[in-house]
């Protein structure tokens, strides 16, 4: 006999209870199918956008060193896209839906891609800070229920330790210059804290997909854990670089063990959220014409392809004809 | 004339979670019958919860006479791993 849905999503939340992986062929709640092509998809969205911030410095990087360095983190960043398209493919959606959704706007990517990169120093900030949080937010995904999610993760990690080390050896360099170097350093962290802090995602009390998320094991902590976590590690990496953390209420709590923090503007957070950061309408832009611009590419190694086989096609019959 | 079955490839998921292994190759008229003799062949002892078979034609291996060549591009970029960034001993969690 059949079993009802209810009986079917019993035991599959059992199996993720219980920490076994789900595998794309495995029975699954439209729910969790859906849920998943959203989040992995936004994940590999926000991989691929987030290249155009840093791309913007590579033909401008002080040093061969620098630029080399630059060079093989956007690339590994292309390299975290495919990875996470991939995954979301065996969830039954195809990679031009998910392209399609990004290009024209109804799917999202993280906010933190919607500011500008002004000097040199915030490449230094963005790997440092905005690296530094996506692992935080990225290492309990390696345990998470979704198998080819969780198997993504562990490659992403493993390489992204490199891109976090280049940006704060930009930052330590910076410091250890002149005042203007410093002062860019610190100018950098003045513009890029907050939003890291908002890369967490709203306060657990605002935040509406939490509580499901953790059931699925697509998060094991919660927002605000993973921020404080992130400003417990930070504040001493900022104290060696000798910066200082634009928040004035930032001090080490005594009876807490963890640093306290001040309030984060969230109506900024919305505002980017919701399409009006300072830089939304050029990164979309960015992304359609290369998509548009790719196109000749894409068409004339299909109709390659079609012609070979083509070609195969004829040297076959010519023999059976012979 | 004789006529041989055709060689599959076989890949193994020993449990969810992990990804699916090649472990050998089975000969088989057929994709179904390549499942069975793979399940046969290579499950006995309950080693897998799941398994994929492709015909072995369809298989696109790179050439190991060419291997200088082929991997060469990443052979110089000492860059691309983080022990190549030096960082202040004191510096945690990095």
């Amino acid at each position: 006999m059949e079993k009802s849905i209810a009986e079917l999503e019993a035991q599959f939340q059992a199996r993720i209870d219980r920490g076994e992986s789900i595998e794309p062929k495995d029975w699954m709640p439209e729910k969790y199918r859906k849920t998943h092509i959203r989040q992995i998809s936004q994940h590999a969205n926000s991989e691929i956008v987030g290249m155009l911030p840093e791309a913007n410095w590579i033909t401008r990087a002080p040093t061969l060193r620098r630029k080399t360095a630059l060079l093989a983190k956007v690339q590994d960043e292309a390299g975290h896209g495919l990875y996470l398209y991939s995954a979301t493919e065996t969830l039954g959606i195809s990679r031009d839906e998910m392209y399609e959704k990004l290009h024209s706007g109804k799917a999202k990517y993280s906010s933190i891609f919607n500011y500008p990169t002004l000097t040199w120093a915030d490449m230094g900030a963005v790997g440092w800070l905005v690296d530094g949080a996506a692992i935080i937010n990225q290492v309990p995904l390696t345990r998470t229920s979704f198998g080819p999610y969780a198997r993504a993760m562990v490659r992403v990690c493993k390489e992204e330790s490199f891109h976090q080390r280049q940006g704060y050896e930009i930052m330590l360099t910076l410091c250890k210059g002149t005042e203007v170097q410093k002062a860019m350093a610190q100018d950098a962290l003045n513009r890029w804290w907050w939003p890291s802090l908002m890369m967490f995602g709203p306060p657990d009390a605002e935040s509406t997909h939490t509580a499901q998320s953790m059931i699925w094991k697509l998060k094991r902590k919660t927002n605000d854990e993973l921020r404080q976590l992130f400003v417990d590690i930070t504040k001493p990496q900022a104290d060696i670089l000798g910066l200082t953390i634009p928040d004035p209420d930032l001090k080490w709590n005594e009876e807490t063990g963890h640093y306290d923090f001040g309030e984060i503007d969230w109506s900024e957070f919305w505002q980017v959220v919701k399409g009006h950061g300072p830089m939304n309408k050029q990164r979309l832009a960015a992304r359609n014409k290369a998509w548009d611009d790719g196109e000749w590419v894409r068409d004339a190694a299909l109709a390659y392809a079609d012609k070979q086989e083509a070609m195969k096609e004829e040297k076959q019959e010519l023999k059976k004809v012979g | 004339m004789k006529k041989e079955w055709p060689v599959w490839e076989v890949f193994i998921r020993s449990k969810n979670g992990l990804e699916h292994r090649h472990c050998g190759s089975v000969h088989a008229s057929d994709a179904d019958m390549a499942m069975e003799n793979a399940r046969d062949v290579y499950t006995r002892r309950q080693e897998g919860v799941s398994i994929w078979v492709v015909e072995t034609k369809h298989i696109t291996a790179s050439n190991p006479a060419e291997n200088g060549e082929f991997f060469e591009p990443a052979k110089d970029k000492a860059y691309r791993h983080p022990t190549f960034y030096e960082l202040p001993i004191d510096l945690k969690h990095m």
